[in-house]
């Protein structure tokens, strides 16, 4: 049996966490420290978590906070997650950004807090299937995560049955994957479109370039109203003025920041305020 | 209020697709086979089926055949929920006129996204 944490040791994570990826952890979810650092412990040779605080004073190791970042988030996602986005997205974005396809651009899309890449595949897939439209367009998407094991799965492009069967039209299934083994792999078509890099939402996007498009959803959550704050105001440097910002279903801009201002009957959909 | 017919001739299938379905709002009417899955949809139509495949008496596939071939005043949905899960079998699934696909094992999540996609829920 592993010694229970005290609130000193519980700190030592929780600030560590919160330095280094923004998330916040409060003394509920101590269960939640326990059962994913667990495996950490075991991997570093170290009896429990009081041993991993242990090592973290002095000069930690980068690869064990590392690790301890890794296994603190939650990458829960699926195919076309809430649908409603991809809907707006095939409906008003690109339209939108494009004159109806009329007027020739490039196009950079971001899939931010990417998870293991479903989000920024279904994108792939909407823009395949809506290629015709937008013929004198390019695209480029990028999906972005602070942790680098979410990011190797991404990139494998390699899904269980169970991930493939959560939002992923079966139409979709038969055209965009082949069956390997027991899972499926997304064909290159697909893949091709994406890359993956890592990057903490912490620093500055405008290290990957400025986007049109930004998905951030879903990990807004995690943190509290300055790194909020924070992220919001750097995302919006980092969009062209006509770029648009999709976040999550429970997220909003409101009470955060006045830099984004909502999309008149878009749902989740955010343009740059004008200036004032 | 939204009807499913369940055809599976598993007792546990059936009584595990029922409960995911009623927690979602949806009555359930069953079937143990193809063949009385189709005398069911006969005698009222049902907004989506859920369609295992194997069965004996009649299968999966020729239930889809036949449904999508009798005159009805308005087709049912349909998904295919089997243990099936090559590319063959789901070409053949759509072909015969499936709106969805279902690989088991399933749980709740995957139902109700399959049932959101084809605009049930
Ligand atoms: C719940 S998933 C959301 C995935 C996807 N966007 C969706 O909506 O389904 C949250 C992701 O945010 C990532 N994340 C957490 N903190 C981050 C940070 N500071 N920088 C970048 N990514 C972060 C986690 O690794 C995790 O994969």
């Amino acid at each position: 049996m592993s010694t229970p944490l005290i609130p000193l040791e519980f700190d030592v994570f929780a600030r560590l966490l919160k330095l280094r990826s923004g998330i916040i952890i409060t003394p509920d979810k101590t269960y939640l420290l326990e059962s994913r650092l667990q495996p950490i412990a075991r991997k570093w040779n170290l009896e429990d978590l009081r041993g991993i605080a242990k090592k973290l004073s002095g000069m930690p190791d980068q690869r064990l906070l590392d690790d301890i970042v890794d296994a603190m988030t939650t990458n829960e996602t699926l195919f076309f997650r809430d649908q409603n986005p991809f809907d707006s997205l095939k409906n008003y974005v690109l339209p939108t950004l494009t004159d109806k396809g009329h007027r020739p651009r490039k196009i950079r899309i971001w899939s931010a807090a990417c998870s293991s890449g479903q989000e920024a595949y279904s994108i792939a897939m909407l823009l395949l299937e809506e290629k015709e439209k937008y013929a004198g367009c390019t695209f480029e998407i990028v999906g972005t995560d602070i942790s680098r094991e979410i990011l190797a799965k991404a990139q494998s492009g390699i899904f269980s049955q169970f991930e493939v069967q959560r939002g992923l039209p079966i139409q979709y299934l038969v055209k965009y994957f082949v069956k390997d083994g027991d899972r499926w792999a997304l064909k290159d078509t697909v893949k091709s479109m994406v890359s993956f890099r890592f990057f903490n939402l912490l620093e500055d996007p405008r290290l990957l370039g400025t986007f049109d498009i930004v998905f951030c959803r879903n990990v807004l959550i995690y943190f509290d109203h300055n790194t909020k704050k924070g992220i919001l105001e750097r995302i919006s440097r980092a969009l062209s003025p006509d770029g648009v910002l999709c976040l999550g279903g429970s997220e909003s801009v409101l009470g955060i920041t006045d830099k984004f201002t909502s999309v008149t009957g878009q749902r989740s959909m955010y343009q740059q305020s004008a200036p004032k | 209020m939204m009807t499913f017919l369940i055809v599976d001739d598993s007792r546990v299938i059936r009584s595990v697709a029922r409960k995911i379905f009623q927690d979602l709002g949806i009555e359930t009417r069953e079937a143990e086979n193809g063949q009385l899955g189709l005398d069911s949809v006969k005698e009222a139509i049902p907004d989506g089926v859920l369609l295992d495949w194997n069965m004996p008496v009649m299968n999966g596939l020729e239930f889809l055949q036949s449904l999508r071939a009798t005159d009805l005043e308005r087709q049912p949905k349909v998904i295919l929920c089997t243990t099936e899960n090559d590319m063959d079998h789901i070409m053949a699934a759509l072909s015969a006129g499936a709106d969805e696909y279902i690989m088991k094992p399933f749980d709740a999540d995957i139902i109700r996204t399959k049932l959101e996609q084809i605009g049930l829920l």
